[in-house]
This record gives structure tokens, sequence and C-alpha cells, in this order.
């Protein structure tokens, strides 16, 4: 494939573009991991919703 | 199951725990399917092989559009029902739309100073699109900087609503005022000026970013629930220690 003379500017878009497509995806799942780490160390100490503790779902 | 038990923080999560896979994989797919299409897409008889940016910078542009327009509904929810799922999609919007605002206006200027010679010029496209980019960033700023989550989450609201005003500016800003920006060229009156060699690609990746913006969006707000979720144990297990 020849990109032409302006090689460079395609190359860094795409490149932004995966940079920042990479950099969201690793947000919402390192963030969705430490949530749920951190309910499972509130679980074990024994602490629960109130709304749970009401009989709630 | 009707549509407003869907509100309901609990079964939002199982619905978002079921769906997510499933959108992940149709994402994954359109992306191969819409990047092969803009990668053996013919040059532009003008603009040649940097039409290929194109295929990033418009999806761009109508998801950080598209963004502002979801939150400006989450708003709503926010003030009018007050809402907490309202203020759940909201909060969860505000990142993904300033990174594609962002990503829009990095792929821009990589494709004028080719085209147009220039990283950037003050007219009327490019500013309303950096000042929607400043508003993404105040909502942040409301969101993380607030003491009492309720006051930042009715604060960000009224600034997404006051923001929309700028959304039909961006729109008709090539419209109104002299740019160098060019018209818009795929929905207008008359139909799309773009082949339909382009135009495909084109609207294959705007479908793999929507997918994309869709189950960032779903995952951010599983994550905004569980995050509250944390939020209100541990105030019970300090009330807990106060008392004991």
């Amino acid at each position: 494939m020849n990109l032409g003379p302006h090689a460079d500017f395609i190359i860094a878009s795409y490149a932004v573009a995966i940079f920042v497509v990479a950099a969201l995806a690793a947000w919402v799942t390192l963030d969705y991991i430490a949530q749920r780490r951190i309910l499972g160390d509130l679980e074990e100490r024994g602490v629960t919703r109130r709304s749970r503790g009401k009989g709630h779902p | 199951m009707a549509v407003i038990d869907l509100a309901n923080p609990t079964r939002f999560l199982k619905l978002a725990n079921r769906l997510l896979p499933w959108l992940a994989i149709a994402t994954v797919l359109m992306f191969a399917y819409g990047l092969n299409g803009a990668l053996h897409a013919p040059d532009d008889y003008q603009q040649g092989a940097t039409v290929k940016i194109m295929f990033l910078h418009v999806p761009s542009a109508w998801l950080g559009m598209f963004g502002w327009m979801l939150m400006s509904v989450a708003a709503l929810g926010t003030l009018v029902w007050r809402h907490p799922l309202a203020d759940v999609a909201g909060k969860a919007a505000a990142p993904i739309g300033a990174a594609f605002t962002f990503l829009c206006l990095v792929t821009g200027s990589l494709w004028g100073r080719p085209m147009w010679g220039t990283y950037w010029v003050w007219d009327a496209r490019l500013t309303s699109v950096l000042v929607l980019f400043l508003l993404y960033l105040g909502v942040l700023a409301l969101y993380w900087t607030a003491e009492e989550p309720g006051r930042g989450a009715r604060a960000a609201a009224i600034l997404t609503l006051v923001g929309a005003v700028n959304i039909p500016i961006i729109k008709f800003s090539v419209d109104w005022w002299n740019t160098l920006h060019q018209p818009a060229s795929v929905f207008r009156m008359g139909g799309s000026s773009i082949d339909p060699s382009i135009l495909h690609p084109l609207f294959a990746m705007a479908i793999a970013f929507t997918l994309l913006f869709v189950t960032l969006h779903l995952a951010a707000m599983r994550n905004e629930i569980l995050r509250r979720r944390v939020r209100a144990m541990r105030l019970i297990q300090a009330q807990g220690l106060a008392s004991a």
C-alpha cells in the first residue's frame, strides 16, 4: 500500500487513534477490576449494603 | 420486563454483564471489516491517500457530539426526575466523549497540515469543536472535584444543558460562517458528495466507532454503579465504627 508523500500524517493519525482507544479500554477494564476488588474486601469484612440488609434486592 | 425496570441499577448490572461480551465481539468484528475497507479504499483525486484520515476523523467528530447529546438527555433525567441512573449515564459518557473529541481535534489537525498548510486555524468549525472539548473538561472537573457527589452531578447537568447550545453551532458553523473547514459532504441536501467507494468504508468505520462508544459507555456505567456501592458500604462501615 502506497500512502504517498504524506504517509507520516496518516500513520500518526492511526497511531493516536490506537492509543486513545487502548487507553479507554484499559481505563474501563482496570477500573472494573479495582471496584470488584474493593467490593470483595468490604464484603469479606462483613460490610453489606443497607438495601440488602433490609431484604431488598 | 418493562423498559422502566432497567432503570433499577441491579437489573441494569445484570443486563450489562450479559450484553458486554457480545458488544465487544461485535465491535472487534466491525473494526476488522471497517479498517479493511478503509485501508483498501482508493485515494481521493484531490487529497490523495490523506483521505484515509477521514475514516478516523469523521466518526470521532460524530461521536464527540453524540456523547454530549447523550449527556444532555441524562442531565434532564438528573435535574427533572432526579434518577440516579441518569447521573451515572452522564458521568460515564463524559470521559468517552472527551476522548473522541480529542481524537477528532488531533486527526483533523494532522489532516489539515498537508491539505491546508496549517495544523490549526481559528475558524468557526475548529473553534466550536475546541469549545466542546473544553466543555467536556469542565464537566469532568465538576464531577471529579465536587466534595458531595449529588451537588457535583447537578452542577455538571446544568453545564451540560447550557453547553448543548454548542452542538447546533458546530453542525451549522460551516454554513453560517466562511470557514476553511469544508461544508457538510455526507449528510446534506441532494445526497452525499462522496464516492461510494469511500463512503461505504466511512459508514462501516462509523458503525464500528459507535459500537465501541456503546460498549465503553455500558462498561463505564457498570463501573460507576459499583463505585457508588463501594461509597455506600464505606459510609455504612464508618457509621458502624462511629456508633461502636
